[in-house]
């Protein structure tokens, strides 16, 4: 094997066929972004939910005053159901990791932090809210069966699950990635397409040289080896270049505009950047790969 | 060195077959025309030499291994035994002669030091001593045509096969591609030559295969191109 001599067939062949191979990195760059979009948005409801699904609690809303579920028709809770609800949660431990008593007063408390800016502080009472359990799970998924045992209690308002509310958002965000990964991967349709093209383009071109090198007693491999090469170069240099998008989406976007207007929540690190690089380099590198595989076999038989 | 032995060749959507149960032999070291009128199976059989394609029915022998049971993998093995010429040279008209010549070479991993070594050998062999840094179209069609021979021969194949090499040269110049040839064979290469050219068989003597409609109809082993023409 010479290799200078095929590095100056790979390099006379990409300057010869240079708007196409143009064309193949700038397909393989956009798909390949798109998918590694798409894979970092996944990473980052995957942290999402780490993060959030690790605050989350089941939330059990004691009858207050004004209640009018049937439960609460006995009037607001009373010394004893709270204490037998309280014995109740301890008992269904290791499920039950813990449970915190939140008071009416502390639940204004909270309140008034929470919304400290809004004028709606001054027209809620403290009596206006309800006192509750805060049950934290071990296993956030089985919150049925602290619904199924408290739900519908005397002395038992409602019984909230925060995951509900936060699998509303994870759906959007899922929806969201799934749409990116669907246009993904129909530009990497396109970008098979185009790479087997190219090459067809490309063994047009050569033709003399191949029938040649076919007349000589070349190997298939030693034909087909400087186009294979040209479009692992294409795609390579494609998928750098989705990798510098996606550091970039990473420092800019990420780090830079969203984390720093949404503190409250985590975003993906760059392990799951470090994780998926590598992959989009595969994937671009593959797809061309098989591509010319392909196309080659049609084009360039002995 | 070649055995044909009962071939047909029939391509798709054709009805008559380009050879019809042909059967013939070509010793090591001869050297053979090959004439007949256009479509009478000359290329044909050529073609079924390097394995360009395979027979319908029948089988071929080159280098004493039959071509129906070579692996395709094996094809580039066969092919670096044989040399071939053609009609309109097939050189690449971006590389200078020696380049040319190399790439024959190169294209088959020889190493570098062996290039630099037979390359000046060969172009010597045709001639072509001091055209080295020529590039094709700065040469006559005789002299190009002996950069294909060169590009042929440096690799000292067992047998070289030649489509109509005179056939776009004047006869002056054809005369000399003939001795160039002549050279080759008697320096232990087997020739098979297909041509057109009157002249050039009759002066020559050697041994002629005439095709036909796909069959051998004559095969003299001092012939001439043929009779009342």
């Amino acid at each position: 094997m010479r290799a200078n001599f095929v590095a100056s067939e790979v390099s006379s062949g990409i300057r010869r066929n240079l708007t196409m191979t143009m064309a193949v990195i700038i397909t393989v760059a956009v798909s390949l972004g798109l998918f590694g979009a798409s894979m970092l948005v996944r990473a980052q409801v995957s942290t999402m939910k780490d993060f959030w699904y690790d605050k989350v609690e089941v939330s059990i809303f004691l009858c207050g005053k004004g209640s009018d579920t049937p439960s609460c028709a006995g009037g607001p809770v009373t010394g004893a159901q709270r204490d037998q609800i309280k014995a109740d949660l301890d008992s269904l431990k290791p499920l039950v990791d813990s449970v915190y008593y939140e008071s009416q007063a502390e639940a204004f408390a909270r309140f008034q932090e929470q919304f400290k800016n809004s004028p709606i502080v001054d027209n809620v009472k403290p009596t206006a809210l309800p006192e509750s359990f805060r049950v934290k799970l071990s296993d956030p998924t089985k919150y049925d069966v602290v619904a199924s045992a408290f739900a519908g209690r005397p002395g038992i308002e409602q019984v909230n699950d925060q995951r509900k509310i936060l699998d509303k958002f994870f759906q959007l965000l899922g929806g969201l990635q799934l749409i990116a990964l669907l246009i993904a991967l129909s530009m990497l349709v396109v970008t098979v397409l185009l790479i087997a093209n190219t090459m067809r383009v490309a063994a047009f071109s050569r033709r003399r040289e191949t029938s040649i090198m076919r007349l000589v007693g070349a190997s298939n491999f030693y034909i087909q080896l400087p186009f294979l090469l040209e479009a692992a170069v294409a795609a390579g240099i494609g998928a750098i270049l989705a990798v510098v998008g996606l550091v970039f989406v990473k420092i800019i976007v990420i780090d830079q505009v969203l984390a720093q207007s949404f503190q409250f929540t985590a975003f993906v690190g760059w392990d799951a950047v470090l994780a998926i690089a590598p992959l989009m380099i595969l994937v671009g590198v593959g797809l061309a790969a098989i591509a010319a595989f392909f196309t080659l076999r049609k084009y360039l038989r002995v | 060195m070649i055995l044909l032995d009962r071939v047909t060749k029939l391509y798709a959507n054709q009805e008559r077959p380009a050879l019809d149960e042909v059967s013939l032999e070509i010793e090591k070291g001869e050297f053979v025309f090959l004439v007949g009128p256009s479509g009478s199976g000359k290329s044909t059989f050529l073609r079924l030499v390097l394995r360009e394609e395979r027979p319908t029915k029948g089988q071929v022998w080159v280098a004493g291994k039959e071509l129906n049971r070579l692996s395709n993998w094996k094809i580039p093995a066969l092919r670096r035994q044989i040399g071939t010429v053609f009609q309109d040279f097939r050189l690449l008209p971006n590389k200078t002669v020696a380049e040319n010549v190399a790439f024959a070479l190169e294209v088959i991993g020889k190493p570098a030091a062996h290039i630099r070594k037979v390359v000046p050998e060969v172009l010597e062999v045709v001639g072509l001593e001091g055209k080295e840094e020529r590039r094709p179209d700065e040469l006559s069609g005789g002299e190009q045509q002996r950069v294909a021979i060169a590009r042929a021969f440096v690799n000292r194949p067992i047998l070289l096969i030649a489509d109509e090499p005179t056939g776009n040269l004047d006869p002056g110049t054809s005369v000399g591609i003939m001795k160039l040839l002549d050279r080759i064979n008697q320096l232990g290469t087997t020739v098979v030559m297909s041509t057109h050219d009157q002249a050039i068989v009759d002066q020559m003597r050697r041994r002629v295969i005439e095709l036909e409609g796909g069959h051998v109809v004559r095969d003299q082993s001092r012939g001439v191109y043929g009779y009342a023409r």
